[in-house]
């Protein structure tokens, strides 16, 4: 294998999907170097890697390029054989592929919604979060994970790591939304998942601290509304608002 | 009930990647056409909870959803056969990246050539034509996507190729002008056997995008 100093990881700090990267670069042991990259001004090595998207996160392997979070996840499980994170049996293989997607085109989106939104459309983004999360609580309880300490079965695994970079966004929102997310006695399951989750050692080294992401959020949201108010707010600044917003919670750019 | 079941629709193009797929490995199936224009069986609502759509593959009454997700688990549920992605990580990984352009790219600006007028369609051409010169790009002179063998790649566009003539029709242009490399990897896909018998007729296609035309009020 190829020692692990030819990784390089072009990512940004608030970025869940490149938490995700982080997080299984962690737990498979490898070192690597790390760019940070603003979402508004791309750096010109995140144009070359990766022309077809300009977003972070990029994983640089002896200089080739992977792109696409989850499609990263799985070269590194592919490339790194120890610490799996993907099940060997190609049913439970499909069964995270699908749930990822979920995670990916469902749920993040309507997160990002509740946040983006307000009155009228906050609420109905709120329940959409809510119908999202009853799938998956549904499906801990009852379905393909039950019984399970993680979705990886004992260890965390692919879909730990995708819900699981991305759902402590669910408690910044809370907090500074005001609005209720993910309410242990409706979605227990989930919540003890997540709990379970965060509490690994390799997760908390990899998720920046809740009064960062608190900061950043509530930094955000003033944006947001000034930009709703109709006060002071030049066509780029929107741009980067909402372009902030969307790297940070479901990787999109612009 | 068969070993393998597909629940699918005729014009369906994700179907149809289950299909190639399937008949690239040489399985046998059962298939099962689903009326998505109207009610919806009981197997499917049961097979498919959260999305309620076709394809699933029901394999030993397990069920498998999302035509790409279908893609990969024929390929590693049948490993000892044609095998549709590469073998190497690096490789692998490109491949899922050209399949999952297909559908966030392709198809989805593919729609709106037929969903959009005025100027929205030929916003939406423009970006469709960027599109093609990236999979023109990425195609280069290799017989297909997947090299000297048909891969997955190859299998999430092929079914896209009968919806050429909509797409050129609807917004007024030439995929061949456009990107030919890609136009003569489509003419090449269809000599497959798997790809002729799984793809509908273009003007099958076409008079479908005009019930969806209809569907979605595009006059």
């Amino acid at each position: 294998m190829d020692p692990p100093s030819s990784l390089k990881l072009l990512g940004s700090w608030a970025d869940s999907h490149t938490h995700r990267v982080q997080l299984a670069l962690k737990l498979k042991g490898l070192e690597f170097e790390y760019q940070e990259e603003d979402a508004i001004n791309p750096s010109p090595a995140l144009l070359l890697h990766n022309p077809v998207y300009k977003k972070v996160p990029v994983l640089l392997h002896s200089d080739r390029p992977v792109v696409e979070s989850v499609i990263i996840l799985q070269y590194i499980d592919e490339t790194w054989a120890d610490n799996p994170i993907m099940p060997a049996d190609p049913f439970e293989r499909a069964v995270a592929r699908f749930w990822c997607h979920f995670a990916e085109d469902k749920l993040a989106p309507a997160v990002g919604a509740v946040f983006s939104s307000s009155g009228e459309g906050q609420k109905t983004a709120v329940d959409q979060v809510h119908d999202n999360l009853k799938l998956l609580e549904r499906e801990l309880r009852d379905g393909a994970f039950k019984e399970k300490r993680f979705f990886g079965g004992d260890k965390i695994g692919l879909l730990d790591i995708v819900l699981g970079c991305g759902s402590y966004w669910l408690a910044v929102f809370e907090e500074v939304m005001e609005v209720k997310l993910v309410d242990p006695g409706t979605f227990p399951v989930f919540h003890a998942w997540l709990k379970d989750f965060e509490e690994q050692n390799e997760v908390k080294e990899t998720i920046p601290a809740i009064d960062k992401l608190l900061e950043y959020a509530r930094g955000i949201r003033q944006m947001m509304l000034s930009l709703s108010n109709g006060t002071s707010t030049t066509a780029p600044a929107a741009a980067g608002t909402t372009s902030a917003i969307n790297v940070a919670v479901d990787g999109s750019s612009g | 009930m068969k070993a393998v079941v597909l629940l699918d629709f005729w014009a369906s193009p994700f179907g149809q990647r289950c299909r190639i797929a399937l008949a690239e490995k040489g399985v046998d199936y059962e298939y099962r056409e689903e009326n998505v224009l109207g009610d919806k069986s009981p197997l499917l609502l049961q097979s498919n909870p959260v999305h309620k759509k076709i394809p699933v593959l029901i394999h030993d009454g397990k069920p498998v959803c999302e035509s790409l997700i279908i893609v990969q688990y024929i390929d590693e549920a049948w490993p000892d056969r044609a095998p549709l992605l590469p073998a190497d990580p690096y490789s692998r990984a490109q491949a899922r990246f050209w399949a999952d352009f297909v559908d966030v790219k392709f198809n989805e600006c593919g729609s709106r050539l037929w969903k959009l007028k005025g100027e929205a369609q030929a916003a939406a051409k423009e970006e469709f034509i960027g599109i093609l010169k990236l999979l023109e790009g990425e195609l280069g002179d290799k017989k297909y996507f997947g090299g000297d063998a048909f891969g997955f790649v190859d299998v999430a566009l092929a079914p896209f190729v009968s919806w050429f003539y909509s797409y050129e029709t609807c917004a007024g242009f030439s995929i061949e002008e456009a990107a030919p490399k890609v136009a003569a990897w489509g003419k090449r896909c269809m000599e497959r056997e798997s790809v002729a018998n799984a793809l509908s007729h273009p003007d099958k296609i076409y008079e479908i995008v005009g019930v969806l035309k209809k569907k979605f009020g595009v006059e």
